[in-house]
């Protein structure tokens, strides 16, 4: 390749780089008349619809990565024999006696707590807080997460919402073990759904159903109100809306960069060494996820709390998203793409057809004008 | 373990690059069988319009909608063959023979004056009005020395563009 372009360099030596004044766009759109030809060639789309048939980016984002196979030989092969029976046969078994037991210990306290401690409210929701960083533990315990964090510990103030990237719901526990947050997360069935109504409400969380507008604006309102209380926790946003496969980071939803308080990010990465966290809701249930994370050997992941962002002046919310989705997707070594990821639950706007056919037509016109 | 949808046999293969004049490798052809399989999110053998609109990048092409009329309900072996209209290995003509069937979706052979219409209505939506359509339409086929009535077949569509420098191709991503 090198050695083709300095060849095909020193011959243009002498001519004028007409492409080094005129960008590409301009080359294009010079002047040219329009013939029945140029009206039939739609090879251009076409070849863009295959291309989105055979690869594409979206997809991309949350395509669970097979485990990297290993060089198989007849020596490797009892010691995987043994890594199956150590982690099915001692590690599950134990890590399963340390949630329960978890379990056990956070009834017991939160219970009482929960309904002997109404009249101290302070005092409740104090305990309240330390018991779900308790459990939280206990969940990262379970599959045994190497967890390392980055930078300042979050503190509770009013006025900042914290910011991440999504991969799976283990985010969420991995970040509550340091600081109570409380999030907003869409509303889950079975005992998650449980477990988010009578025990996370206690930390100020918030729910909803993403496919319901009304919905929304409740949520939007609850932002609001929650961040201007003082003693409440720290709230956490996932800003994408749906879970990424930790590759690649779709468009930050606006609602948290339009409150005009500080916005924290926080970049989460995990390492595959052992186990894929990308929890693909479509195809596996939360339950079978953390199964999965149990049989594992470790869950690694590097957390960093980056520095507070605030809107600039003349920034629109949607500018602000994009500039703090940078940052994040740069520490975490994320690839960006230009998707919405409810594109996941819903079909793309027609106003993204429709600017393709603007520039059509534009075309068309400009150059029939031209004869 | 291993991944048994994706046990596709040396005789399987050789069939596919048989059915498609060999525009894709063997590497190729297992690459676009992951692809598929991986559209094909119920596994039903075949991918359903729903499933292509799935791809967000292709519901927004402006000719998703007639292109969905050929790709509906392909099995592996009929979407290798739509796919191989884009390989870099297809002759120009058989591109060529690909662009008149998009045009021609009743498949009678004949691309009409309201079949070329259809397709710029696809690709101009609500920027042109109908009779500017029809204007720019009538003014090129004119000048190529055509009318408003005759119909083209595709030994017209191989001479108006078969002197064009046709760029259609799509690269296979191989992993």
């Amino acid at each position: 390749m090198v050695g083709l372009r300095s060849s095909s360099s020193e011959m243009d030596l002498d001519r004028p780089n007409i492409e080094e004044y005129l960008t590409t766009d301009s080359i294009e759109e010079s002047p040219k008349k329009l013939h029945l030809r140029d009206l039939l060639d739609i090879s251009p789309t076409l070849t863009e619809a295959a291309g989105a048939i055979v690869d594409d980016s979206f997809t991309r984002c949350f395509k669970s990565n097979p485990p990297e196979p290993w060089n198989w030989n007849v020596y490797l092969f009892p010691l995987w024999c043994l890594g199956v029976i150590i982690r099915y046969g001692i590690l599950f078994p134990l890590r399963v006696a340390v949630l329960t037991a978890g379990w056990l210990v956070f009834f017991a306290a939160f219970i009482p707590a929960h309904f002997l401690l109404t009249a101290h409210n302070k005092w409740r929701r104090k305990i309240e807080r330390k018991l779900v960083e308790m459990i939280c533990s206990v969940f990262v315990a379970s599959w045994t997460g190497v967890v390392k964090y980055h930078g300042p510990r979050p503190s509770m103030r009013p006025q900042q919402v914290f910011v991440a990237n999504h991969t799976s719901m283990i985010d969420f526990i991995i970040l509550e073990q340091m600081t109570a947050f409380a999030v907003i997360m869409q509303k889950h069935p079975g005992w998650v759904g449980f477990i988010q109504k009578t025990i996370l409400e206690g930390v100020g969380c918030i729910w909803f159903n993403r496919t319901e507008s009304k919905d929304r604006e409740v949520v939007a309102r609850k932002l609001r109100e929650h961040i201007q209380g003082a003693d409440n926790n720290p709230l956490l946003i996932f800003p994408e809306g749906t879970c990424v496969n930790n590759h690649y980071t779709v468009m930050f939803k606006k609602g948290a960069f339009e409150l005009g308080c500080a916005v924290c990010p926080v970049a989460i990465k995990y390492n595959k060494i052992f186990v894929d966290a990308f929890w693909n809701s479509k195809k596996q249930s939360f339950t079978m996820h953390l199964f999965h994370l149990m049989t594992s050997w470790a869950v690694v992941c590097d957390v960093w709390y980056l520095e507070p962002q605030y809107i600039r002046p003349g920034e629109t919310p949607i500018e602000f998203a994009e500039r703090v989705r940078d940052m994040i997707s740069v520490r975490a070594g994320l690839r960006k793409v230009p998707w919405d990821g409810y594109l996941k639950y819903f079909r793309p706007s027609p106003k993204l057809t429709e600017r393709k056919q603007q520039i059509f037509a534009e075309s068309v016109l400009q150059r029939l004008e031209e004869k | 373990m291993g991944n048994t949808s994706s046990m596709l046999t040396q005789y399987d293969i050789e069939e596919l690059q048989e059915h498609c004049n060999h525009a894709f490798s063997q590497q190729e052809i297992v690459s676009l069988y992951h692809r598929f399989c991986q559209l094909d999110r119920n596994s039903g053998g075949f991918i359903s319009a729903d499933e292509f609109l799935s791809v967000p990048e292709f519901a927004v092409n402006p000719l998703s909608q007639r292109l969905l009329r050929m790709l509906d309900g392909l099995n592996f072996k009929d979407f290798v063959a739509f796919l191989s209209a884009f390989s870099s290995r297809t002759t120009l003509q058989q591109k060529i023979e690909f662009i008149f069937r998009v045009y021609d979706l009743d498949g009678d052979g004949k691309v009409s004056f309201n079949d070329i219409l259809c397709v710029m209505r696809d690709l101009t939506g609500p920027f042109m009005s109908e009779q500017q359509r029809q204007k720019v339409l009538n003014h090129v086929l004119e000048e190529a020395g055509y009318t408003r009535d005759s119909s083209l077949v595709l030994s017209d569509f191989i001479k108006i563009l078969g002197d064009s420098d046709l760029k259609m191709e799509v690269e296979v991503p191989i992993d």
